[in-house]
């Protein structure tokens, strides 16, 4: 015979706004198989779980129904509270009241009527439920991180230290991601390379941790603590043994005129070179779309052409041949750390759905307006100019400079509505840059509003305007185009309430922070959800920052929403620290709410294995004692299975369920409506 | 001591729903006038324009001639980060200015108005050599060059005579039930500025 | 397609020549054109300052008839026309009640049926005729092309493929063998509406409109707008600062009338304040007689 509890809680206001919830534990109280209800301000409060303990003792409860807030919310908690007073934690159920009901109704009388028609169904639900133990599996102390920029260096790093091994994927030749193309870095002005080049070295000689650079994810496959990860090696036509980086390849390629990607475009690179000096691993890539042997080769010539980098090289590593290569790692956990990209201003959008440029500033064919990824490199000491500030058109060094914040950025009608949150920081320091280094120069900064929270931030904003003299105008620009040899700006100051038509010698935009492109075809070989920008979804934007909703998988960084680089490191450490957490349990508890299936009656069509989008039902032979073969039945591997319940409604004989949502059990549900 | 009233915010409501223009979309900064080319000549620009809409402070706009200069050029429609259309709210301003306040308009601009729209109330076209006579004797400016006749006459681009429509009576009819009050004036327009 | 024509008042009076040069271009391509019977005017800069339904239905009285006229697309190459002919149209489209209301405000039958077309879009269908027809070629002519308002804002209404970068134009030029200069005035407003009532502000939008195109090289504007001509030619003297050479400017349809090699004076070239004939002649082409 049942003996069920039922606890309903006010949440505050939250419920006990709109539903009466003494009411619902009255109504309760005379519901078959109830034997204990009651009422309760905050029914996770410390004090209320005692009452829920209690009450199971004195009781001697069956089952519990919580009438609260949503399962996602506090299952747990209570699941824990029922468990401690030694009932199975599976026969507690929540009867949401909050989120579908008093959330969303004003009518107090009909909202406490659908609140205790909510608390009935689950009552009538736990009657059904069965003890369920929790399932234990294995875990591969090892982490895969996606992205080699500063964010999945310090999770790579924080791994190691901890004893974990990792495996470290990086999509370009080098890792070091943005943060190496930095001239310096916001508050402090310290040089970004060389904060930065030290921690790349750290990962190149951590024992514990393998470098796949100019590497790209190709599958994933398996569940927490079990993964496994197809990893494509692309062909950089240098064999990674062989080279020792002396650089003798990139000396020799007569093919010195290919747009430098590193420098942003301002600079130029052989066919066969590596980003920039410091980089990790220090080997060069061969770019067969300009290597001119290969582009000979696509034309149809069927002789050898150049090679002069093959005769440079004196340890014979250069490899014409060489095709990419598959390496298959197993890991138990995963970190995204793939950062972001710059919007562009051109009419061509990478991956830009729904985004389009901006005509009015000439669609990014004015040579001397750039970005910000740009004026970095214009301004680092090891840039295409050695630091030294001059124009794209025609090296003059600007004497006015105009910076434009929030291009792309908080501009629905461009397909960006959100804040890119570095930008004002980064101007600032832009400004100071550019003021150190042209003394009679004039900065002029066009804004909005100047977002600055962080430690020293503002400070450094002000510093910028008070003590470095940059002219903030509030406002943003109608247009830009080329008049002769400047930039003519057409803004209006909104403070002033003046029109401005400003003659520029160099325009840098704040161009919006966007994923990177491929993010969506990386999170869905992940099963992780990305927003409508292409950021990654955390689980909970509050309290699980770093989880993404696919237990194992982490994010980190600014692959998640725009980050500077304190937080995106921030991050990767915590993101290590999850990891490390899961890395310390000797084995993985999961949840019992999986699909099982009944052997005995199981027909062995097999549709529950056509159905499912895990991957997660198998075969399993059935022999008698003899060892004959009786009959082939699907069996579902718990380590795999998410509870879904495709399989359940599939299965024509119902010989498949999920334990804990059986079709008995939810039928006494709809029942009890 | 007395409570300031609070803003009821009945007018942005009151715009939203006859231009389905959300004025409360905008952030005020200032792209619209930035590109406006009537802003050198106006106190009033487009942003300040959606910053009274907004507060419901229109006051200021009903003292100056700023609204009736927009030229409806819709360049900051087309630039707004929004998606707003300030000039579509002007209109619907200058609507409710011509009704609620007709001597604010300014002359020059309302007499061109009445001039034209009473043109083509009368003959179903605007009859350009008509209008310009009621535009100089509305205003006064006899002897400006609102349209230099001669030159027109000379290049067959002005007729003598206005054509008119046969259809004219759907054409007054249409007036009529647009603008509500067929007696304030022949084009019914409620813009005018005759005691100013 | 059948496609109406709604010529609109300008077109009968001071923008004859756009009436003329049309006429005679859509005659040369062989594509004619069947004016709308008893058109009215489409309220043009006037009617939406006054109310927004009355705005809308002027222009919808032209719909409904070139409806009852069985075709399926206007054309209307005023600008100003064409803007408010498409704008009444997408806004009885996007409101269900106006739609109901409108048989009765119009006391006549309407649908919303028709299309609407501006004469960029019509010169660039006929494009490939054109250059098959093309008689007198103009040898690189630098063109300021100018789009000014009304046909390319809102881009919710025109149906410009770029508000900030159209093209349409410049290929136009480019089909008749001119050679379209690349300048930064071709999109702002000459001031239309405000003509009459405050030349003075026309005046200067004008001037920096015109010496934008001189600093380009164009030694001529083409435009598609009745407003903007008469904005820019019969007022151009008032724009010139003393001792730089007048810039004739030509509509759309004068300057495709010319390549197909029709004679100057019946596309209405004589009519212009800013005489073409001094340019006409220095590039190969007739000069316009009479009238000046």
């Amino acid at each position: 015979m049942a003996r069920i509890g039922v606890f309903v809680c006010h949440c505050g206001e939250n419920i006990g706004r709109t539903v009466d919830a003494s009411s619902v534990a009255e109504a309760l109280r005379s519901h078959p198989g109830v034997v204990h209800a009651e009422d309760y301000r905050y029914m996770c409060s410390d004090p209320g779980q005692t009452l829920v303990r209690e009450a199971i003792a004195a009781n001697r409860l069956t089952g519990v129904v919580v009438a609260a807030c949503s399962p996602h919310m506090h299952e747990r908690t209570f699941r824990k509270v029922v468990a401690a007073a030694g009932l199975n934690p599976f026969l507690c159920e929540m009867a949401n009241i909050r989120e579908q009901c008093s959330w969303i109704h004003e009518d107090r009388e009909q909202a406490t009527g659908k609140a205790i028609a909510i608390t009935r169904a689950l009552v009538e639900k736990v009657k059904a439920n069965t003890p369920l133990e929790t399932i234990r599996i294995p875990i591969e102390r090892r982490a895969l991180v996606i992205g080699g920029g500063i964010a999945g260096i310090q999770a790579a790093l924080d791994l190691a230290d901890g004893g974990a091994e990792v495996v470290l994927v990086e999509k370009e030749s080098s890792i070091g991601g943005h943060m190496s193309q930095l001239s310096e870095t916001f508050p402090t002005l310290d040089c970004s390379q060389c904060i930065l080049t030290p921690r790349m070295v750290e990962v190149a000689q951590h024992p514990r941790i393998r470098l796949y650079a100019y590497s790209e994810v190709e599958e994933v496959s398996g569940y927490i603590g079990n993964f496994e990860v197809k990893v494509r090696r692309k062909a950089r036509s240098v064999n990674e043994t062989l080279c020792n980086g002396c650089g003798a390849c990139t000396q020799a390629c007569p093919n010195r005129k290919v747009p430098n990607e590193f420098e942003c475009g301002l600079g130029k690179r052989p066919a066969i070179s590596v980003p920039f000096p410091q980089a990790v691993p220090n080997m060069p890539v061969l770019d067969r779309e300009r290597c001119a042997r290969f582009m000979a080769i696509r034309k149809g010539i069927t002789k050898a052409v150049c090679g002069k980098c093959a005769e440079a090289c004196t340890r014979g590593a250069i490899d014409f041949a060489q095709e990419d290569r598959f390496v298959t790692e197993k890991v138990g956990a995963i970190i995204i750390a793939t950062g972001y990209q710059l919007y562009s201003i051109g009419k061509e959008q990478p991956e830009g759905e729904g985004l389009s440029g901006y005509g009015e500033y000439g669609y990014g064919q004015v040579p001397d307006v750039i970005d910000g990824l740009q004026f970095e490199r214009l301004a680092s000491a090891s840039g295409p100019t050695g630091g030294r500030i001059v124009r794209p058109s025609d090296g003059r060094v600007p004497k006015r400079v105009v910076f434009l914040q929030c291009v792309g950025s908080r501009d629905p009608s461009r397909g960006i509505p959100y804040c890119s949150k570095i930008c004002c920081m980064y101007v600032a320091k832009h400004v100071m840059l550019y003021r150190h280094k042209v003394h009679d120069g004039e900065a002029v900064v066009f804004y909005m509003d100047v977002r600055a929270a962080g430690k020293g931030y503002d400070e450094f904003t002000r510093r910028a305007i008070e003590e470095e003299g940059a002219i903030y105008r509030r406002g943003r620009v109608a247009r830009l185009w080329r008049d002769g040899d400047v930039v003519k700006v057409q803004g209006f100051d909104t403070l002033s309430g003046e029109p401005l038509l400003l003659d520029a010698d160099l325009v840098v935009l704040a161009t919006a922070v966007r994923p990177q492109p491929g993010i969506r075809a990386l999170a869905q070989k992940l099963s992780v959800s990305c927003d409508q920008h292409g950021f990654i979804n955390e689980a909970h934007p509050k309290l699980r920052p770093v989880e993404t909703n696919t237990a194992g998988i982490f994010v980190a960084g600014a692959c998640q929403a725009p980050r500077d680089i304190p937080e995106s490191v921030a991050m990767g450490s915590a993101a290590a620290a999850k990891v490390l957490g899961l890395f310390s349990k000797a084995e993985l508890e999961r949840e019992p709410t999986v699909a099982r299936v009944d052997a005995a009656h199981c027909a062995g069509c097999f549709l529950c294995e056509r159905v499912c989008p895990y991957g997660a039902v198998g075969r399993r032979e059935v022999r008698d004692r003899a060892g004959r073969l009786v009959k082939v039945v699907a069996e579902v591997n718990p380590g795999v299975c998410q509870g879904c319940g495709t399989c359940q409604a599939t299965c024509p004989g119902k010989h498949v369920e999920v334990q804990g949502f059986t079709d008995q059990q939810i039928y006494a549900e709809i029942a009890a409506l | 001591m007395s409570r300031s009233p609070v803003s009821d915010g009945g007018l942005r409501e009151r715009i939203l729903q006859e231009t389905g223009v959300n004025t409360a979309r905008c952030y005020q900064c200032g792209k619209c006038s930035a590109g406006c080319p009537m802003a050198a000549e106006t106190r009033w620009r487009p942003h300040d324009v959606m910053r009274m809409v907004n507060t419901g402070a229109v006051g200021p706009l009903q003292d100056d001639p700023s609204i009736w200069l927009c030229l409806a050029c819709e360049t900051c429609a087309s630039r707004c980060p929004n998606g707003c259309d300030p000039a579509r709210v002007i209109d619907a301003l200058r609507e409710r200015f011509a009704r609620e306040a007709p001597g604010g308009v300014p002359r020059p601009v309302a007499a061109f108005h009445r001039a034209f729209l009473d043109q083509v109330r009368r003959h179903g076209r605007s009859f350009e050599l008509g209008m310009v006579m009621e535009y100089k004797l509305r205003t006064g400016a006899l002897t400006e060059d609102a349209l230099s006749a001669p030159g027109l006459l000379a290049r067959g681009k002005l007729s003598l005579t206005p054509s008119r429509i046969s259809g004219i009576g759907e054409v007054r009819r249409i007036f009529d039930a647009c603008t509500g009050s067929a007696g304030t004036g022949a084009g019914g327009t409620g813009a005018g500025g005759d005691d100013r | 397609m059948r496609t109406g024509y709604f010529p609109g008042c300008s077109l009968h009076g001071t923008a004859r020549e756009f009436d003329e040069s049309l006429r005679a271009v859509a005659g040369a391509i062989g594509a004619p054109l069947a004016e709308i019977d008893d058109w009215n005017c489409c309220g043009a800069s006037s009617a939406h300052v006054v109310g927004q339904r009355l705005a809308v239905a002027l222009p919808a009285r032209n719909l409904a008839l070139a409806e009852a006229q069985g075709v399926e697309q206007v054309l209307a190459p005023c600008a100003a026309c064409y803007n408010r002919l498409a704008k009444a149209r997408r806004v009885i489209e996007e409101d269900e009640a106006l739609r109901r209301e409108m048989p009765e405000l119009l006391g006549r039958p309407f649908g919303n049926r028709v299309a609407v077309r501006n004469i960029l879009e019509f010169l660039t269908d006929a494009l490939p005729v054109i250059e098959a027809r093309l008689v007198h070629a103009f040898g690189g002519l630098p063109l300021a092309c100018y789009y000014g308002c009304l046909l390319v804002r809102p881009a919710s209404v025109t149906s410009a493929e770029d508000p900030e970068h159209p093209t349409a134009m410049e290929q136009i030029a480019r089909a008749c063998g001119a050679a379209p200069v690349t300048w930064h005035m071709g999109l702002e407003c000459c001031g239309g509406s405000l003509s009459v009532s405050r030349t003075g502000s026309v005046i200067r939008l004008g001037r920096a409109i015109l010496e934008d195109a001189r600093k380009a090289g164009a030694e001529a504007l083409l435009v598609a707008c009745p407003m903007c001509h008469s904005n820019l030619d019969f007022r151009q003297r008032a724009m010139t600062r003393d001792g730089r050479p007048p810039i004739p400017v030509l509509y759309v349809t004068e300057l495709v009338g010319l390549a197909l090699g029709i004679e100057p004076r019946r596309l209405g070239l004589d009519r212009h304040f800013v005489s073409p004939a001094p340019l006409l002649a220095r590039r190969g082409q007739a000069p316009a007689g009479g009238r000046h």
